[in-house]
C-alpha cells in the first residue's frame, strides 16, 4: 500500500523534501498510539502465524477435568467447557479473525475500486445504474446483510470472509467514486489521455494512485469492523463453525456459562476489543500522515 | 422544501422495489432449494415436492418474484414455519419492543454523548476529557454483545440489581394500548409494570447505546472545539456574558447540526445492533426473532424480516436528511 503513495512524483520545492514514504513515515512515528498499535498489530500476526509454536497447548485437545476450571499457572486464561485452554484458543482464533479481516476488506476494496472508479470516471448511465444498486445494498443493516448471507452460504470460514466481504463492497465503492471524480478532471490526467494512455491505463497508472490515501485510511478501519462483524456472526453461530477456534464463536458457546465461569466470555471479548482498538487507532494515525492538509 | 419531500418520498420506489428484488434473488438463487432448506433435513422427496409446489417454487423466476412482490404489496409475507402464523402479524407484534429498545438506546447515546463531549471541549485536556475520550474509544471497538454480557456479569449476576433479560417479569405485561410497555404501564397507572420494563430495559439500551454514544460524544467534541475558536465565542464573551450562556447558547446551538446528522446515521445502525442486543438479552423484538428463524431456517420469516428492517431503515434515513434539511436552511433541496 506504500507503494502508491511512493510513485506520486516528488514536487522540486525550495524547502528541503523527503520522499513521500519518508516524509508519511516520520508524522506517523510522532504518532504514539498509532505505533503502539502497529507494533500491537504486527507482534498478533507474528502470534496467528507461528501459532502452534506460541500456544502452550493444542487448541481442540479436550480435557474434561478441568473443564470451566478458572486462570491459573498451569493454564493463564484458564479452561472452556470442554476443558480446552482458553489462551490456546484465542491464539489459534487470532489467526481467524485477522485472516478474515484481511481477506474480506481486500475483496470490498478490489471490487469497489473497479466499480466505484467505473461509475466516478464514466459517469453518466453506468454511473446512476452502479450507485443505485450500492444504494440498495446500503438499505441494509451491514450485519443484518451479512446474517442474511450467511444464512443462503452456510457457516464456515470461507463464507464469512464472502459474506463481511460483499457488505462491505458499498463503503468503498463510495470512496473511490468520489475521490475519482474529485480528479479526474485534473491537468496531469489530460495530460495523461493526451500522451494516448487508454482508460485503463489512465484510471490505474494516474487516477488511482493519487487518491489512494483516504482508501487506505479507510480499509484500515474497514479491517476492525470486518473483525467485530466475523465475530458477531461466531456469536449468532451463523459464522465460524465449531470446533474452530474463533474469538466471536468461543463468545457464543460460552454464553452459557456465564453465572459459573464468566471468564469464558471475558478474554475473547478483551481480544477482540484489543484488536478493534489497534485497528482504529491505526487508521487515526493514518489518517493524520496521509493527510498532509492536516499537518499542524 | 415540499417539492423535496416529496422528490425524496418518490425515491424510495425504486429503493424498495430493488430491496425486494435483491433479498428475493439472493435467497432464492445462493439456497440450491429454499423448500428443501425450509423442511429441514428429514423430510422425504414427496414433500419437498409438494411444499415446492404450493409456495410455487417451480414456476419461473420471475413469476416467482411478481406473486412474491403483488403479495408483499398486500402485506402478505407468508406464513412462518416456526410458528405456523402470519409472518406480517408475527412481526408487528415484535415490533414496537425493538422500537422501544432502539429508541431508548438512542436517548442515552445522544442525552449522554452530547454532554460528554460539551464537557470535554470545554475541559479540554482535562483529566475527563481523556478519560471520557479513552471511554468513547472502548464504546467504538467493544462488541456490543460482548459489552451486553459484561453488564449481565456485572449488574445481574454479581450486584443482583437488573434482571438478566426479557421485556418484563412474567405475568406483569401491562393491558396493551400502544404495545410499547413504557407508555402502556403509564397510561394504565400501573406503576408495578412501569419499574419492571425500566429495569428490564436499562442494560441492553446501555449496551445498544454504547456505540452511538462513542461517535455522538467524539463528534459532538471536534465540532464544539471548533466552534469554540470562531470570532462571534470570543465577540459572545467580550461582551461579558456569563461562561454558561457562551457554552450553550451561542456554541453548542452551532455545533449541533454536524452533530445531529451523526445521531440520525447512528439511528439506523441501533436497528443492526439491535439484531445482536435482543439475542443477548432474549429482547422479543424483531431481530432475536429473524435469528432465531435463521437457525431454524424459517425462509418466509427471514424474508420478511429482512425486508421489513431494511424498509425502516430506508424510511429512517429519509427523516433524517429532510429533518437536517429543515434545521440547516443552507442546504439546498435540489
Amino acid at each position: 500500500m506504500l507503494q502508491a503513495q511512493a510513485s506520486v512524483p516528488v514536487q522540486e520545492a525550495a524547502e528541503p523534501t523527503y520522499s513521500p514514504i519518508v516524509d508519511f513515515w516520520r508524522r506517523l512515528r510522532k504518532n504514539k498510539l498509532a505505533m503502539v498499535s502497529l507494533v500491537f498489530l504486527v507482534t498478533l500476526s507474528l502470534v496467528a502465524i507461528f501459532a502452534p509454536l506460541v500456544a502452550p497447548y493444542d487448541p481442540y485437545f479436550s480435557d474434561m477435568p478441568k473443564a470451566l476450571s478458572s486462570p491459573s499457572g498451569e493454564h493463564l486464561l484458564g479452561n472452556d467447557e470442554l476443558g480446552r485452554d482458553i489462551l490456546s484458543r484465542i491464539i489459534y482464533g487470532a489467526r481467524i479473525s485477522l485472516r478474515v479481516g484481511l481477506i474480506a476488506v481486500g475483496i470490498a476494496l478490489s471490487v469497489g475500486m473497479v466499480v466505484g472508479s467505473i461509475a466516478g470516471y464514466y459517469g453518466g448511465r453506468i454511473d446512476i445504474i452502479i450507485m443505485r444498486f450500492m444504494d440498495i445494498m446500503l438499505a441494509f443493516p451491514s450485519i443484518l446483510l451479512a446474517i442474511a448471507l450467511m444464512a443462503v452460504l452456510g457457516r464456515g470460514v470461507e463464507n464469512a470472509i464472502i459474506a463481511i466481504g460483499i457488505v462491505s463492497i458499498p463503503e468503498f465503492a463510495r470512496i473511490v467514486r468520489g475521490s475519482v471524480l474529485s480528479v479526474k478532471e485534473n491537468e496531469y490526467v489530460q495530460a495523461a489521455r493526451a500522451i494516448g494512455n487508454n482508460d485503463f491505463q489512465i484510471i490505474f497508472k494516474h487516477i488511482l494512485p493519487n487518491v489512494m490515501a483516504p482508501i487506505i485510511v479507510r480499509a484500515t478501519l474497514g479491517i476492525s469492523t470486518a473483525i467485530l462483524e466475523t465475530s458477531a456472526l461466531g456469536f449468532l453461530g451463523l459464522g465460524v463453525a465449531p470446533p474452530f477456534a474463533e474469538w466471536g464463536t468461543m463468545l457464543g458457546s460460552g454464553r452459557g456459562y456465564l453465572f459459573n465461569a464468566p471468564h469464558l466470555v471475558f478474554f475473547p471479548g478483551i481480544a477482540i476489543t484489543l484488536t478493534v482498538m489497534a485497528f482504529n487507532l491505526l487508521g487515526d494515525g493514518l489518517r493524520d500522515a496521509l493527510d498532509p492538509r492536516l499537518r499542524r | 422544501m415540499l417539492k423535496y419531500i416529496v422528490k425524496r418520498l418518490l425515491l424510495l420506489i425504486p429503493v424498495l422495489f430493488g430491496v425486494s428484488l435483491f433479498v428475493f434473488l439472493v435467497l432464492h438463487l445462493f439456497t440450491a432449494d429454499p423448500a428443501a432448506m425450509m423442511l429441514g433435513q428429514h423430510a422425504t422427496k414427496e414433500q419437498v415436492e409438494a411444499l415446492r409446489e404450493s409456495l410455487g417454487f417451480n414456476k419461473p423466476l420471475y413469476v416467482q418474484f411478481g406473486i412474491f412482490l403483488s403479495q408483499i404489496l398486500q402485506g402478505d409475507f407468508g406464513t412462518s414455519l416456526m410458528t405456523r402464523s402470519a409472518v406480517t402479524d408475527e412481526l408487528l407484534t415484535r415490533f414496537p419492543a425493538t422500537i422501544e429498545l432502539a429508541f431508548a438506546a438512542m436517548l442515552i447515546a445522544t442525552v449522554v454523548g452530547v454532554t460528554v463531549g460539551v464537557i470535554s471541549a470545554v475541559k479540554q485536556y482535562s483529566l475527563f476529557d481523556y478519560l471520557s475520550m479513552v471511554g468513547a474509544l472502548l464504546g467504538v471497538s467493544m462488541p456490543i454483545f460482548w459489552l451486553g454480557l459484561m453488564l449481565i456479569i456485572f449488574f445481574s449476576v454479581t450486584l443482583g440489581w437488573l434482571p438478566v433479560s426479557g421485556r418484563i417479569a412474567v405475568g406483569m405485561e401491562p393491558s396493551t394500548i400502544t404495545h410499547f410497555y413504557l407508555i402502556d404501564s403509564l397510561l394504565t397507572g400501573n406503576w408495578e409494570a412501569f419499574k419492571s420494563a425500566v429495569s428490564h430495559l436499562i442494560l441492553p439500551a446501555v449496551a445498544l447505546a454504547s456505540y452511538s454514544m462513542a461517535i455522538i460524544a467524539r463528534m459532538t467534541r471536534s465540532t464544539m472545539l471548533e466552534v469554540i475558536r470562531q470570532d462571534y465565542i470570543r465577540t459572545a464573551r467580550s461582551k461579558g456574558l456569563v461562561e454558561s450562556v457562551v457554552v450553550f447558547k451561542h456554541a453548542l446551538r452551532n455545533a449541533l447540526i454536524p452533530v445531529i446528522t451523526v445521531i440520525g446515521l447512528q439511528m439506523g445502525s441501533l436497528l443492526g445492533g439491535a439484531v445482536l442486543t435482543e439475542t443477548v438479552f432474549s429482547w422479543p423484538g424483531i431481530g432475536s426473532f429473524v435469528v432465531n428463524a435463521i437457525l431454524a431456517g424459517d425462509f418466509p420469516v427471514v424474508q420478511g424480516g429482512v425486508i421489513m428492517v431494511a424498509t425502516v431503515f430506508v424510511v429512517v434515513n429519509l427523516i433524517v436528511d429532510v429533518l437536517y434539511a429543515f434545521l440547516d436552511p443552507r442546504i439546498k433541496y435540489s
